[in-house]
């Protein structure tokens, strides 16, 4: 038998144990993430320069910018978004406001479309390769916004469906009380109140696919020249990243640098722009 | 109808038109209707047209070399044989190396961010640590080759040789040249990356316990460990489990930052300081240089496996967490 003395030190001292490695994990945990950002957005800083924006990528061993990259990732993106986010808005529309008589069909959807949202991009890139590359019998900018589409589509599903799960059920009634069909109050009642969770969903799907690399590599591949023609291989800045960082010159790396540092300040200012957009909005609403 | 014949033609008229509008109201919200469901039926087949796809895209390997495609360790593209064991073993042995680091880091932020820290501190640290979540994979992989490999092997790996190096029995995990790039490398980057995904779950859930139980231990003179490790654990264990998996399942998939540190060597060591392969590195690394239709169809095989364990694993992750949530009433 354990003296009471014995007994009440061990357990404060677990308790107090449990606390300080609490502590330390989440320093821990931070420590990462200064680590990292501080390594890209120094040695970024340092490659930037205006020729980041105005040159292409050029050979190995000579001076050069991304422009090409730049532009080719910011056509895929945005092409991406506009594929994904109408279709995820309507599938996250249909689980919200429309499956209400089909429970179990309602609940496969929601649970495949988690599965989905974690599941690996590249898998999806090699969907889109052997659905569309290899049918079309070319790489091209739009397979890849395919495959970034297909990243997009689940983020916004799951945002629009939980946001519109939140407007108040007073809205529907009153509005369909007046007679008006579903969906005109789907449209210009229900989207109206959800419009700020919506947006986030959107802008978080766009953060997470700026820095996507793996499912371009089998549809855009890549590109060392200025090109308007989204129906043929098309650069990217992660990709560039990938291919430029592994190579032994200093020029290229520098520039993958820059291209590091140019994703990452626009992955964290949409990411964090997306939840300050939310967290303003619902104080709003709060107040 | 009979009643507009029995009112003035006016009203009939009338009558007549809002039935036409009714008519044509019902018919777009019924075409509204399947237009919303056509995009939700697309979640499915997105998912199960990636499984059939690789899996026909596959074909042509899992033909030619049958079992042998998992089990053997020749991976060797000029002649045109290829076995996925070194790439399977080398996704689980980083993914396990990632859990073991990430499991407790994540179940100490989740006890920070709920009973220690704060309150005013609890909201920064928990979005700072999911900006880690937000950082894309590619920069993990550069600041990974550039900045942590060669601090592992000027500082972590010579330790790690001297001391683990001649221990009995996992010695042997722990012997090889301080190279920086390799599986132990990598699982650590691995480990990093689900952290935050893995410590959000936890933190969720721990949220959940009602107050009242936590407050039954404590008036029962129990240490704030004590509730946690007796009380907030066991109520919430299933959903607990399934972030891990849910952890588990982005590990096994994460590409780029392990394609940048793993090394892309197709052998076997039983070193966690040799480097290594893993599918999505395998798959990555070598797409673009798949000269024949066996290479290609091995490579796509390779993505089919992935997929179907990662959905597996996610699977697991999804039911052990819905669980939780039909217990909340939600």
């Amino acid at each position: 038998m354990q003296s009471p003395r014995g007994l009440i030190l061990r357990r404060r001292g677990s308790n107090i144990a449990s606390k300080l490695l609490g502590t330390a994990a989440t320093l821990f945990g931070l420590s990462w993430l200064v680590w990292i950002l501080i390594v890209t957005l120094l040695n970024g800083a340092r490659a930037l320069s205006p020729h980041i924006f105005t040159q292409i990528t050029p050979p190995p061993g000579s001076e050069g910018g991304l422009a090409n990259a730049l532009v080719g990732s910011a056509l895929m993106s945005i092409l991406g978004v506009l594929i994904g986010a109408p279709l995820g808005i309507a599938a996250g529309t249909y689980l919200a406001e429309f499956a209400e008589r089909r429970p179990v069909w309602r609940e496969t959807i929601r649970f495949v479309n988690d599965i989905l949202l974690s599941a690996p991009s590249i898998v999806l890139g090699l969907f889109v390769y052997t659905i569309y590359v290899r049918q079309v019998g070319h790489f091209s900018g739009i397979a890849g916004a395919i495959a970034l589409a297909l990243i997009v589509l689940p983020v916004v599903v799951r945002t629009t469906d939980e946001t519109l799960r939140l407007v108040p059920n007073m809205m529907r009634e009153a509005a369909l009380s007046l007679g008006i069909p579903r969906w005109k109050v789907t449209m210009q009642v229900l989207y109206r109140a959800a419009l700020p969770g919506i947006l986030t969903g959107v802008l978080l799907g766009l953060a997470r696919i700026t820095g996507e690399t793996a499912p371009l590599l089998f549809t855009a591949l890549n590109n060392q020249y200025w090109s308007n023609n989204l129906d043929g291989p098309t650069a990217s800045v992660p990709v560039i990243i990938f291919q430029f960082a592994m190579s032994p010159y200093d020029s290229w790396i520098s520039l993958a640098w820059a291209g590091a540092f140019v994703v990452t300040i626009v992955v964290l200012v949409l990411s964090v722009g997306a939840r300050a957009f939310l967290l303003k909005n619902r104080m709003d609403a709060n107040a | 109808m009979t009643v507009s014949a029995t009112v003035s033609p006016a009203l009939g008229a009338e009558a007549a038109q809002a039935r036409d509008r009714s008519a044509s109201e019902t018919r777009q919200d019924s075409l509204f209707r399947w237009v919303l469901l056509g995009a939700a039926t697309l979640v499915l087949l997105v998912l199960g047209g990636a499984a059939l796809s690789m899996l026909w895209g596959g074909r042509l390997a899992f033909q030619t070399f049958g079992w042998h495609f998992i089990l053997s360790d020749d991976w060797d593209p000029v002649g045109r044989h290829f076995g996925a064991f070194v790439p399977i073993y080398g996704t689980l042995v980083s993914s396990a190396i990632a859990m073991l680091i990430a499991v407790p880091v994540s179940f100490g932020i989740a006890l920070f961010l709920t009973e220690i820290a704060p309150g005013w501190l609890q909201g920064p640290i928990a979005a700072a640590i999911e900006l880690l979540a937000g950082i894309p994979s590619i920069i993990y992989g550069m600041w990974g080759l550039f900045s942590f490999v060669p601090f592992m092997s000027d500082y972590v790996l010579p330790w790690v040789n001297d001391h683990l190096g001649p221990a009995p029995w996992i010695g042997v995990l722990f012997r090889g040249p301080p190279l920086g790039i390799g599986m132990l490398t990598a699982g650590i980057v691995l480990g990093i990356m689900v952290i935050p995904f893995i410590s959000s779950v936890m933190r969720d859930v721990f949220r959940t316990v009602p107050a009242s139980l936590k407050e039954s231990a404590y008036a029962l003179g129990s240490t704030t460990w004590e509730v946690v490790w007796k009380v907030v654990l066991p109520y919430t264990r299933s959903a607990v489990v399934g972030g891990i998996f849910l952890g588990l399942g982005r590990a096994l998939g994460e590409t780029m930052a392990v394609t940048f540190v793993l090394g892309n060597a197709h052998q076997l060591s039983a070193s966690l300081l040799m480097p290594g392969n893993s599918i999505a590195a395998t798959i990555a690394n070598e797409f673009t240089e798949a000269d024949s239709d066996l290479y290609l169809s091995s490579l796509i095989a390779l993505g089919f496996l992935l997929f179907v364990v990662t959905l597996i694993v996610l699977a697991i992750a999804r039911l052990m967490l819905h669980n939780l949530a039909r217990r909340e009433g939600r």
